[in-house]
């Protein structure tokens, strides 16, 4: 009895994680991750009969209790990969992978570049030995002002 | 040290402007097609691959129609201009059963579900193939729903409607093709 007991605890606790890391399928959470196939816009922001036959049927595996892994296993049965807002990595939709993280490597070589040149142009342009000297007619002016500002 | 850095952007804008000009020419309306039928020409189809069967097992292509006329017609049951065009095309199907044609469902966009239902609702009895995201009737320079295309017995299109048919164009179309011997 006491065995039976551990093995039923035992197995609740191995479960318990797999439930959590699976929740229930919503129709708002899996909207933003599926294309409209007629208008070319996601799933959320579209108001076309396609997309409200797709919601419908999208509604209908929820109601059986699919999971949303499930739900976009069979959108891409029904409707082909393209109805996957996410790109797949094959062919020209490679391009959407490469072309930002391009973008952001040839972003980061230009920084890169600009501030070895400012660190470079930094030392020439300043005067040898320090800060420059003050002109004794704005020197007069700035002890002036301190001391007024210091009454 | 300018110069260097110009040519790094150079080549990084013109691969940008190369991208968003194969995405331009990869998406417009291929209209090939038309020009054909505006210029009186039969021509070969411009796409024959195979599609899944709607409510069955393997896949079907226009080649396993060849020596028949066959009225393609682009259709969804969400499309209300079609739903209102398949009873005359299911009329059309009995009349060309008769006489060595068929009419081709190719049902686009939708899940098999849906379209089975209208099938039943509509009592199709031509076949139909299921075209899943679009891409068979884009390559047939595609514009709207529904359309309509005529191949003949050689399997040619001789036809392309854009739009609803009407009794009026099938008789006008239809009996000409039918009488040819492939």
């Amino acid at each position: 009895m006491m065995r039976a007991l551990l093995a039923a605890l035992l197995a609740l606790a191995l479960l318990a994680p797999a439930a959590a890391a699976e929740p229930r399928a919503s129709l708002t959470d899996i909207e933003d991750e599926v294309m409209c196939l007629e208008c070319g816009t996601a799933l959320n922001v579209s108001n076309s009969d396609v997309a409200d036959q797709e919601r419908e049927f999208i509604a209908e595996l929820i109601a059986q209790g699919k999971t949303k892994q499930e739900v976009k296993a069979a959108l891409v049965e029904e409707y082909g990969p393209r109805v996957l807002a996410e790109p797949s990595g094959d062919g020209f939709e490679l391009t959407a992978w490469l072309v930002p993280l391009l973008a952001a490597l040839g972003a980061l070589a230009l920084v890169a570049l600009t501030a070895r040149r400012w660190r470079r142009a930094r030392p020439a342009a300043a005067p040898a030995g320090g800060d420059p000297a003050l002109d004794p007619d704005d020197a007069r002016r700035l002890d002036a002002e301190l001391a007024a500002y210091d009454r | 040290m300018r110069a260097r850095v110009y040519w790094p952007v150079t080549i990084a804008a013109s691969l940008l402007v190369g991208l968003l000009a194969y995405g331009l020419t990869t998406t417009g309306t291929d209209t090939t097609l038309d020009s054909a039928m505006a210029r009186g020409e039969r021509v070969e189809p411009p796409a024959e691959g195979s599609l899944p069967v709607l409510g069955g097992e393997g896949a079907g292509s226009l080649a396993g129609y060849r020596g028949k006329v066959v009225l393609v017609n682009v259709w969804a049951s969400w499309c209300k201009p079609c739903r209102e065009e398949l009873p005359l095309i299911q009329k059309a199907h009995r009349m060309m059963a008769n006489r060595g044609g068929t009419v081709l469902g190719i049902d686009v966009k939708e899940n098999s579900g849906a379209a089975l239902e209208a099938v039943d609702e509509f009592g199709l009895t031509f076949p139909n193939l299921r075209d899943r995201d679009g891409s068979f009737v884009r390559e047939w320079g595609q514009t709207g729903y529904p359309e309509n295309y005529v191949i003949d017995r050689d399997g040619k299109v001789a036809a392309v409607r854009r739009f609803p048919v009407t009794q009026e164009w099938l008789d006008e179309t239809l009996p000409p093709l039918l009488d040819e011997s492939a």
